[in-house]
């Protein structure tokens, strides 16, 4: 824990800071300030000097008044009434004869994130769009995204937006590419701006005065248009051809995606541009950054899952370097396994063998583990190297490599002779719970093969008592009652034994269970066991489905370019099911803002709301409900209500509020009343992941009547039904319990 | 889109901190070192989701820069606005420390509120931010071993043959304001780094030189900066590159490099103002035969009581102290590589060593609790040929898996490609400065993964 101040520090700062002999001297007071933002950044809590930095964000000194701003933003939400002494000073700043006074005045009106601003910063900040510096325009055009997302989900000002339109026109790169960010944010719940013929083209003809970023981010909002023909979609990429080329990742990247997205019916145009993004990737993964390096690589394995050879002649471009850290070894083994084919398979080999030896016991594991991926297709080669392995006798290395075996046999039976003459031995030096499980389920299921398996086995009985993993207690009961159907004269005596020890002695309830079971089976009779027990031994189908997971370009590319690649299917799904989207903001313009907030207030709300969530059971709203008002009216009509209810609710309704909450957990507003209207109405719908509708009316009738709510429900059922109005409650009861 | 930017001390410590977007507690950055610190060594992966959130994070000088951000922000977008941070940071506050940053807490902050608005990127570039920003650089006397860059640059080799010391270069690009900059200087580097994988039998599986020319001005704008590469350059697949001494497969230019005499006279013209930008990165193609710096010759006996004796002998085949007069310009005096390290993995834990090596400046120790071999050299000379034997005591199983070996090292004053600096000529700009600039040409080798196969 940093040293944090504490009182003694902040009497200290608030002495020197009103000190007139420290105001007198630009250097001394700068200091003083500097001092603060130190502390803050640190995570002490400095509010107490509030008022005497808003007095130093007076001073002339610019450094000064951008330490200050800092200071204050952070403050702001929480402190808004003495926030409101910054405002005239900063006010007063957006007409300095100064650009670079004017913009940083703006830029720090609206970064205060407190409601009731709009008043304040309305008139600078139009003024600023209409500034003759281009540096005032930029942070003006972006001040409007500002202030939009604190009004929350107020509606959008028809003007600003046609303004702002017009300003897509401006001289100034950054306020064009500016402009586009604030109407997306602005027009969010309408789809985001709008990217028509004539803005789409006059973007293009923007491109060469934007700076790299400029261009991505161009480059990311032109995915949206639409070409009305062939000649104008080829015209386009004709265009943007340069930027393929382009020395900055990124920018190359962004383009790439935009021709995958454009070329989606002519797949001779997406190969084409994946060959052509070969060597910028290329040159990415072998980068001295090594972070830009991983980037690369995780594109890269996303590209062969359509293109299994595409990068096949440049194998040797993914072998590990020495110095590597880990994640990077890691992703490049990855590509090896997938771009591997008849030329290179025997260098590949060649390679990974290399590292099975490395000191790293993880690197060494995941290597043993690519080859016996590899062994799927080359199995004769890498069943020989794994073999090999074994010889070494090194713990790590003899478990992960019987690992491999086990998932190798169940796939590809023709190796299973090699496999079974490979193993005895490997008993002594395997040490880890792993390990032990998938060397006796070989033994279980190919004991016939291996003549020692009954005495391996009975090792294994013989010091069951020490056993640590329960899970190879359970392998061992599966494998030897196997074995015992094919060696039964070998196998009874200790299958006897083992099945004693399970049933009378193991405390783990599982094996104890398991064991019984298999005790029962072997009471009803030796052919019912072999009708349970005798499955297949091997599915090569199997591997044949996993080869073919070759998807065609069109499935990722819209995901190309995002963090998706980079995290892989299997976890991105689990990041983004675990997401609630971006946290909403809304500020009711009436609502009285105690000593914190509404903003912390609102989140709090619907924080507690999802946290009800998981205990709803099987209930999961769906995010986006597709249904008009036409339509609500019509399936309202048609349905009883399944369900009625009285909230408690005192006072009036603020709809955007209630509005908001709801929001947050997937329910959508059709319809309400104005605010203040007697009686008030409004209409909701969900949708669960079923295909169910909930369609809700909330009324209140008078002031302090309690607010009736009626669900009806497209199809009859009581239990989501339950589940539903839990949610529903919740979430108005926070909103509820907000205004008491 | 950034919503909140960080730069954290390796111990944890908030040193900057920007919340752009106002979402989210003032405790992601603990979230983020709980993360990071959870992991082993350098495990710690680029992007990592934690608490709803994405983190994105470089790792430098010892310091965490990262950022947090959405999911449909662009990755690479993401990763080269940290490295453009960096080399910023190092840029306004001459080396990148938890001691520099701290001390330049005001400057980074005025930066980064210029660079980033609302989580969207303004600028990067290092004109537009002098001119809006306005505190001095305070530089620390603290030089950073960790910081590789510096590492790079000893032994320096310029035109007047004077050696550029390698601390130089880390100081503020900018000059404190209203003062004549103390010396107007330019730096040009050309760094290539050498992957390099070699087979039992001695024969080069994979050969890869991947290169940069850097260049980092302390002058004004406005003068034009004409560069003359390697005549025998060339560009392109094999077919389209024709009979060129010096082949490249891939070539790509910083974009505010002038290519009209590129094609015909191999000449870069740039016109750069202060700061730091790599004007172009080049690949050496696959197929053409590199001289590689060493050779290793092992010798491995074996006895069954689990005594390992292993005899190394490294050549270093750079060309011996007479370099060929004729090269224009001519070759350095003498050619030699610094900083050798050898690392051989062994098979088993080795309990004792017991060496003889060559000099007394070498030395060798057992690492990673036995399980490597290092043997470093501190200065090796072209055409030297050094021996080491190594005994070792290991428990008494057959000694399989013995090596790859690992090399890292340096060659000062060198490209294994054969690209250099012709010449160097700075026009001067309509107002002539009062001295023309100090130019510093630098060539350095180092190696990126030499790995030797037993």
């Amino acid at each position: 824990m940093p040293y944090l101040g504490g009182e003694e520090a902040l009497r200290d700062l608030r002495r020197a800071l009103s000190n007139p002999h420290v105001q007198a001297e630009p250097l001394r007071y700068r200091a003083a300030v500097l001092r603060v933002i130190r502390l803050m950044t640190q995570g002490a809590d400095v509010s107490g000097l509030f008022a005497e930095m808003v007095k130093a964000g007076a001073a002339a000194d610019v450094v000064q008044k951008k330490l200050v701003q800092l200071y204050v933003c952070a403050h702001a939400p929480r402190l808004p009434r003495l926030a409101l002494l910054a405002v005239n000073t900063l006010r007063r700043d957006c007409a300095d004869p100064s650009p670079a006074v004017r913009g940083l005045a703006l830029r720090g009106l609206c970064d205060l994130r407190m409601p009731g601003m709009q008043e304040y910063v309305q008139q600078p900040l139009l003024n600023g769009l209409r500034d003759r510096a281009s540096y005032v325009r930029r942070i003006a055009v972006l001040g409007c995204a500002k202030v939009h997302r604190l009004q929350g989900d107020a509606e959008v000002d028809g003007a600003l937006v046609n303004e702002l339109y017009s300003l897509l026109r401006d001289q100034d790169p950054i306020v064009v590419v500016n402009c586009l960010r604030a109407l997306e944010e602005i027009l969010k719940k309408e789809g985001g701006v709008v990217i028509n013929k004539p803005i789409a083209h006059h973007l293009l003809n923007r491109m060469a005065d934007l700076d790299q970023w400029g261009q991505s981010e161009v480059l990311a909002f032109l995915l949206r248009y639409r070409p009305r023909s062939e000649e104008e979609l080829f015209n386009i990429l004709n265009l943007l051809d340069g930027y393929l080329k382009s020395s900055s990742p990124s920018v190359v990247m962004a383009a790439t995606k935009l021709f995958l997205v454009l070329a989606r019916e002519y797949p001779h145009v997406q190969a084409d541009v994946l060959v052509r993004v070969k060597g910028p990737l290329l040159a990415a993964c072998t980068s001295e950054s090594r972070e830009l390096c991983f980037t690369a690589l995780c594109h890269v394995r996303q590209i062969l899952g359509s293109l299994p050879g595409h990068f096949s002649s440049h194998y040797k471009k993914f072998f590990c370097s020495y110095s590597e850290p880990h994640y990077i070894k890691c992703q490049k083994m990855e590509v090896l396994c997938e771009l591997v084919n008849d030329e290179n398979v025997q260098q590949v080999l060649e390679e990974l063998k290399g590292y099975c030896t490395d000191i790293s016991v993880e690197l060494a594991q995941g290597a043993i583990s690519a080859i016996g991926s590899i062994a799927r297709t080359y199995t004769e080669q890498c069943v020989g190297i794994l073999t090999e392995l074994l010889g070494l006798q090194q713990e790590h290395i003899t478990s992960a490599v019987v690992q491999a075996f086990r998932d190798l046999v169940w796939l590809c039976p023709q190796c299973t002779d090699a496999v079974c003459q490979a193993l005895p031995g490997c008993e002594d030096i395997i040490q880890d719970g792993e390990g032990k499980q998938a060397l006796i389920w070989l033994l279980g299921a190919h004991g016939e093969k291996v003549p020692n398996a009954p005495y391996v086995l009975e090792d294994f009985v013989e010091n069951v008592k020490t056993e640590v993993f329960p899970a190879v207690k359970m392998e061992l009961l599966t494998a030897l009652v196997r074995l015992f159907l094919s060696r039964p004269a070998e196998c009874q005596d200790m299958l006897g034994r083992l099945l004693y020890h399970c049933i009378e002695e193991e405390k783990d309830m599982s094996v104890r269970d398991r064991g019984l079971f298999y005790y029962r089976l072997l009471q009803s009779g030796v052919d019912e066991v072999k009708r349970v027990l005798c499955s297949p031994k091997s599915d090569p189908s199997l591997g044949l489905l996993e080869d073919q997971t070759e998807q065609p370009v069109n499935t990722w590319a819209s995901e190309f370019n995002t963090l998706a690649p980079i995290y892989g299917k299997a976890r991105w799904a689990l990041v983004t099911a675990h997401q609630p989207g971006e946290p909403c903001y809304a500020f009711s313009p009436s609502t009285d803002s105690g000593n914190r907030g509404t903003e912390s207030l609102i989140s709090e709300g619907s924080k507690e709301v999802l946290k009800v969530h998981p205990d709803t059971g099987s209930l999961t709203l769906i995010p986006d409900v597709t249904l008009t008002a036409e339509q609500f009216e019509k399936t309202w009509l048609s349905l009883d209500v399944g369900c009625q209810q009285s909230l408690p609710w005192v006072g009036t309704v603020h709809p955007d509020t209630i509005q908001t909450a709801l929001h947050v957990v997937h329910i959508r507003t059709i319809a309400m009343s104005k605010a203040g209207v007697q009686p008030w109405k409004a209409y909701f719908i969900a949708q669960d992941d079923s295909g169910c509708l909930f369609l809700t009316e909330l009324l209140l009738e008078a002031e302090d009547s309690g607010m009736q709510v009626a669900v009806k429900q497209s199809e009859a059922k009581p239990e989501a039904l339950q589940a539903f109005m839990s949610v529903f409650r919740t979430a108005v009861e926070a909103v509820a319990g907000l205004r008491s | 889109m950034i919503s909140q930017l960080f730069i954290l001390s390796s111990k944890g410590d908030r040193l900057v901190y920007r919340n752009f977007r106002g979402d989210g507690g003032d405790d992601v950055t603990d979230a983020f070192y709980r993360a990071v610190t959870s992991l082993p060594g350098d495990r710690a992966p680029v992007f990592m989701a934690r608490e709803g959130r994405h983190f994105v994070h470089v790792r430098h000088g010892g310091l965490y820069v990262g950022v947090t951000t959405t999911a449909d922000t662009s990755p690479f977008v993401l990763v080269e606005f940290l490295n453009r941070l960096v080399t910023l940071l190092r840029e306004h506050c001459g080396t990148l420390s938890e001691k520099s940053v701290s001390v330049n807490v005001a400057l980074v902050h005025e930066l980064l509120g210029e660079m980033v608005d609302f989580g969207y990127i303004q600028t990067t570039a290092t004109e537009v931010l002098r001119s809006a920003t306005h505190g001095e650089p305070e530089t620390t006397k603290a030089f950073s071993l960790l910081d590789l860059r510096s590492v790079g640059l000893f032994g320096a080799e310029t035109q007047q043959s004077k050696v550029a010391p390698g601390s130089i270069t880390n100081r503020p690009v900018l000059p404190p304001r209203g003062e004549q900059p103390a010396r107007s200087e330019l730096f040009v580097d050309v760094v290539e780094r050498l992957t390099v994988v070699i087979a039992a039998n001695g024969t080069p599986l994979k050969v890869d030189v991947q290169g940069e020319i850097r260049l980092k001005s302390f002058v004004p704008g406005g003068c034009e900066l004409r560069m003359g590469l390697t005549e025998e350059l060339s560009v392109g697949t094999e077919e389209q590159r024709g009979y060129g001494r010096l082949p490249l497969a891939a070539v790509a230019f910083h974009s505010s490099v002038d290519l009209e005499e590129f094609e015909q006279e191999r000449v870069l013209r740039v016109t750069p103002g202060p700061g730091e930008v790599t004007l172009m990165r080049y690949q050496l193609a696959e197929d053409v035969p590199v001289p590689l710096p060493f050779r290793l010759l092992p010798s491995v006996e074996w006895d069954p009581a689990g005594r390992l004796r292993i005899h190394l002998k490294l050549r270093c085949d750079l060309p011996p102290k007479q370099g060929d007069p004729t090269l224009c310009p001519p070759s350095p005096p003498s050619s030699h590589a610094i900083n050798v390290v050898l690392q051989l993995p062994l098979p088993r834990e080795a309990s004792s060593l017991a060496q003889e090596l060559s000099s007394p400046e070498q030395t060798a120790e057992l690492q990673g609790g036995g399980r490597c071999l290092r043997w470093a050299i501190p200065r090796c000379q072209g055409g030297a040929q050094l021996g080491a034997v190594f005994r070792v005591q290991l428990p008494p199983t057959p000694p399989l898996g013995l090596g790859p070996a690992a090399l890292t090292f340096e060659l000062p004053a060198l490209t294994v490609s054969g690209l250099r600096l012709r010449c160097l000529r700075l026009s001067a700009p309509p107002g002539a400065p009062p001295a023309p600039p100090q130019r510093w040409v630098r060539h350095l080798t180092h190696s990126d993964s030499y790995v030797v196969r037993l």
